[in-house]
């Protein structure tokens, strides 16, 4: 018989590093034989699933070109993810993938500057397609990165953006946080707003990951900046329950958010029921 | 009847004794009627109907129609009655938002007993006193009344109104129904008939939750069977256990606030006469309580939430349980 | 074509049972239901079955896979089984053109292998309809009720039934049975018959026309959606008896000695179809309402070369219980409603 896509892969979690108060990225690789578990695009997701707990989408937060193994980020908000949390090192865990169609990074960003823009736990999707970039710099322009959140403890990744990407010719790293803290002594305020004062130039393409409230501003920012709808990327979630375009939930129009998404272009949403 | 409802409706929106008017629509046919909120006269005009296919109970509707701006009038069969009143008892309903029409109901016929008479192709029905008129693709039929009326209406349990601001014909009495025959002969099964008697009725559940959905006992804001914490939100049966837990744990819920109104048979696309788990409750709070029937009143304290000195002590229930 | 006496059927279904296993409309108490055939089931005379023979490929609920679980570790155990042929007899022309819609969803890349293993261990007998209700309307969607699909079409007709066998699965089903050669008058004679009553129909021409793609937009925002979901009760009884429907769940369920992770039908009109842990996108039941109609009349149309995820079948129009139905949603939208 076939290999059916509902049939998920074994995985066991290698390293489980804290992130935020709330979020923490567990390091996968399979059961059966220690190797990554599968390939993927940057901006592709997986059903990630403690058997009897639940299964739930999450985005491939590690870069494709990382060969040994793969990461979730992971912040903690229903029954799955409160479980996830708790887990310890060696915990097994159930994956299928990966799904989705990934960022163009072969495609329509090669050779543009980009601009990525993330709030809060909106950065998981997003350092994927970073890290690739990073590891290709040559096929990319300037990469700049507009990164907010709540406050300096809940920003994810801070280790790797401070130790890594700051330091990297050509990525200019542009951190906030939504209010004053004694520690902090970067940007304050919230990320739209931040959006606009660093004033880009709309030549660049945009790439929006973040809460609902945040994508609203920015891209209202950005359009009034002059970036053209055809330019700009996000990323949407929804309810899944198969990831493969036939459990009939996930849709915008026609459009399954699992199968033909979870990246789509503006000019292509613009055509689409605002039911997201 | 239809036209005189119809003119009271006109009259009540156009008086601007009511902003809206909960009534019954017409559809393709004689018999696809949909409860619909009207807010002009010439709709009224067009599309109102009442017939002897205008089942739906409009009482549940009210419990979100009473909460928009505006006062809303409704028309409601004598057993629409009772459950309207259930619902204003329990406080469900703002009551100073509704204008209740009370009206006449000979019995509403039930299609799928036409349909079990072999008459195919249904285009079009009239009443002729005792005497159904089909006219079907495959030419004319003729059924009586009687013998194709919903099954709570050939067990009618009341032609009495019991709350309405205003009465449209005369006013009817309670009647001294059959309706616990049934019960009576599933009680007196041994435990393995009755047994696989529900196991019959039960298994052909698809849970659909139309038989929740249009209870007006079943008001909760989110009922157990929806909420993931319970454990027990299954959507399907995982086995053949599940069904009984959801349907025997929604009589347990409404025993005591069921008045009977019977929408849960009449929407059960797979025809389980899941009334009889609900009758079967109300015959044995009868029995252990005294006579109750819920939704009657608005004063009387319903017999499971009331304690009284001379209530039937539990061991009374288990001797009848041992039977 | 081949041929046998009416008399006979019931001999020939014991035939065809000796090897496979045989399923048909069986009159119950409560409307037809498909039964697996056994000495003393006859055949309905029902024009359809209350549930459709979508049960037959995609269950009501099914194992997808057995997990065992201890400690830290946990066990996959595929559960699926190869199946075994089996015939499905009587399938009315609408219920035959769902499969095909279904096939669209269920066997597009990736490939559901349940599904999959049932459709091809399947052998279907359709079977003409003789008198169509008033509230067929198949006709509107390009189905025949005179002349229906599947590996055999069978016509009953002045005593006799007629099969034509259309697949090679149906030549090899009809090979080996005793019937006679013959019945291509009696079977044209049906076919004729039936296209007239299938014009006498009272649903006939519904106004599909404007459910394109590139009308997405416009009835997606059309006004209409409010006053015809009104009084919907939001329960799944249209989507469960539709053969059309497949939206599905899936969960898991803890036996106690493992967990067994299962599909089972889901409705879009239920609230947490969409409900995430934070958010719903579809928070009332207008666009729970709307997004099931949408879904048959424009979502699949686009992305299904124009088809429909309708048959006519009318299983919602008599069994929904405020009668609010995809005919009265095409007429109120597609078009002005006849005046009467």
């Amino acid at each position: 018989m076939q290999n059916e896509a509902l049939i998920p892969y074994l995985g066991v979690v290698t390293d489980i590093r804290v992130d935020t108060p709330d979020v923490k990225t567990f390091r996968v690789v399979s059961a059966a034989d220690g190797q990554k578990l599968f390939e993927h695009i940057p901006g592709q997701c997986a059903m990630v699933s403690i058997p009897g707990v639940g299964e739930a989408m999450f985005s491939i937060t590690s870069s494709p070109t990382n060969r040994e193994y793969m990461e979730f980020s992971i912040k903690k908000c229903g029954c799955l993810t409160s479980w996830l949390h708790q887990m310890e090192v060696g915990q097994y865990v159930t994956v299928r993938g990966p799904y989705g169609n990934g960022f163009p990074v072969e495609g329509a960003f090669k050779g543009k500057d980009l601009l990525f823009v993330a709030g809060g736990i909106g950065l998981a999707p997003l350092r994927s397609v970073i890290n690739y970039c990073r590891h290709y710099r040559e096929n990319y322009g300037t990469i700049d990165i507009v990164y907010g959140s709540r406050s300096m403890e809940d920003l994810v990744d801070y280790q790797e953006i401070l130790e890594e990407w700051s330091k990297e010719e050509g990525v200019n790293v542009h951190l906030t946080i939504d209010r004053e803290q004694p520690e902090w002594n970067g940007h304050v305020g919230f990320v739209p707003n931040f959006v606009t004062e660093l004033a880009f130039e709309p030549t660049k393409t945009a790439i929006l990951c973040g809460p609902p409230i945040m994508i609203k501003f920015t891209l209202a920012g950005l359009e009034q900046m002059g970036f053209p709808k055809s330019q700009i990327f996000t990323t949407l979630e929804f309810r899944m329950k198969c990831g493969i375009g036939k459990c009939g939930r996930c849709n915008i129009g026609n459009q399954y958010i699992c199968k033909d998404g979870p990246v789509f272009r503006l000019d292509q949403l613009a055509e689409l029921p605002d039911e997201y | 009847m239809q036209e005189v409802i119809k003119q009271k409706a006109i009259e009540l929106l156009s008086s601007g004794k009511a902003d809206r008017v909960l009534g019954w629509k017409e559809g393709e046919f004689f018999y696809d009627i949909t409860p619909a909120v009207f807010t002009d006269v010439k709709e009224i005009e067009e599309k109102f109907v009442y017939n002897a296919f205008c089942g739906p109970n409009f009482s549940k509707y009210l419990v979100a129609e009473s909460r928009k701006d505006g006062k809303i009038a409704v028309f409601l069969k004598p057993c629409d009655t009772y459950s309207f009143q259930q619902l204003l008892k329990e406080h469900r309903i703002l009551r100073d938002k509704v204008y209740a029409v009370g009206i006449p109901c000979d019995g509403m016929v039930d299609i799928e007993k036409i349909r079990q008479k072999k008459i195919k192709g249904i285009t079009g029905v009239t009443e002729a006193g005792e005497v159904l008129q089909i006219d079907t693709i495959y030419g004319k039929k003729e059924v009586a009344k009687k013998d194709v009326l919903a099954e709570r209406c050939e067990n009618c349990k009341s032609k009495k109104h019991v709350v309405y601001d205003e009465l449209i014909g005369e006013e009817g009495d309670v009647l001294d129904s059959h309706r616990f025959d049934l019960v009576e002969k599933i009680e007196a099964m041994s435990e393995e008939e009755r047994f696989a008697f529900w196991q019959n009725e039960l298994s052909r559940c698809i849970r659909c939750n139309a038989c929740r959905n249009v209870c007006p006992a079943c008001t909760c804001e989110k009922c157990v069977f929806d909420n993931p914490a319970s454990g027990i939100d299954q959507k399907a049966a995982a086995d053949s256990f599940e069904e009984k837990m959801f349907h025997i744990i929604r009589a347990f819920h409404v025993a005591g606030r069921c008045t009977d109104c019977g929408e849960c048979s009449r929407v059960c696309p797979q025809n389980i006469p899941l009334h009889l788990l609900n009758r079967k409750f109300i015959k044995d709070i009868n029995e252990f309580y005294g006579e109750y029937q819920a939704g009657a009143d608005m004063e009387t304290r319903a017999p499971l939430t009331d304690y009284q000195t001379d209530d039937c002590e539990p061991s009374v229930i288990l001797t009848k349980g041992d039977q | 074509m081949k041929k046998i006496s009416l008399e006979k059927l019931n001999a020939l279904f014991a035939e065809i049972a000796e090897t496979k296993a045989l399923y048909l409309p069986v009159d119950t108490e409560t409307g037809a239901q498909y039964q697996k055939w056994e000495e003393g089931k006859t055949l309905s005379s029902a024009l359809n079955t209350v549930r459709s023979a979508k049960d037959f490929f995609f269950p009501q609920t099914e194992s997808l896979v057995h997990f065992k679980v201890e400690g830290k570790k946990i066990e996959i155990m595929d559960v699926r089984d190869e199946g075994a042929p089996f015939v499905i007899f009587g399938v009315r022309g609408c219920d035959v053109k769902s499969f095909e819609l279904l096939d669209r969803v269920f066997l597009q890349d990736p490939v559901d292998t349940y599904y999959q293993n049932r459709r091809n261990n399947a052998i279907i007998v359709s079977l003409a309809c003789s008198e169509p209700e008033e509230t067929c309307f198949c006709h509107s969607f390009g189905i025949s009720a005179a002349d229906p699909a599947g590996d055999v079409t069978a016509w009953i007709k002045d005593g006799e039934i007629i099969f034509r066998a259309n697949t090679e699965k149906g030549e090899q089903l009809l090979a080996p049975l005793p019937l006679e050669e013959g019945g291509e008058a009696k079977a044209e004679e049906a076919r004729s018959e039936i296209e007239a009553i299938t014009k006498k129909l009272p649903l006939q021409n519904l106004p599909l026309e404007k459910f394109k793609a590139e009308n997405l937009m416009d009835f997606f925002n059309d006004p209409k959606w409010a006053s015809l979901s009104q009084s919907c009760l939001g329960c799944g009884t249209c989507t469960f008896v539709c053969p059309t429907c497949h939206c599905f769940d899936i969960r898991d369920f803890d036996t106690g000695h493992g967990v067994q992770r299962f599909r089972c039908w889901d409705s879009c009109m239920y609230r947490d179809f969409s409900q995430m842990a934070a958010a719903n996108p579809r928070l009332s039941q207008l666009e729970r309402f709307r997004q099931r109609f949408m879904h048959k009349l424009v979502y699949y149309p686009a992305n299904h070369e124009g088809r429909f995820l309708c048959v006519g079948c009318g299983r919602c129009l008599s069994r929904c219980p405020i009668s609010m139905d995809i005919v009265k949603v095409i007429k109120e939208l597609g078009g002005e409603r006849d005046a009467k």
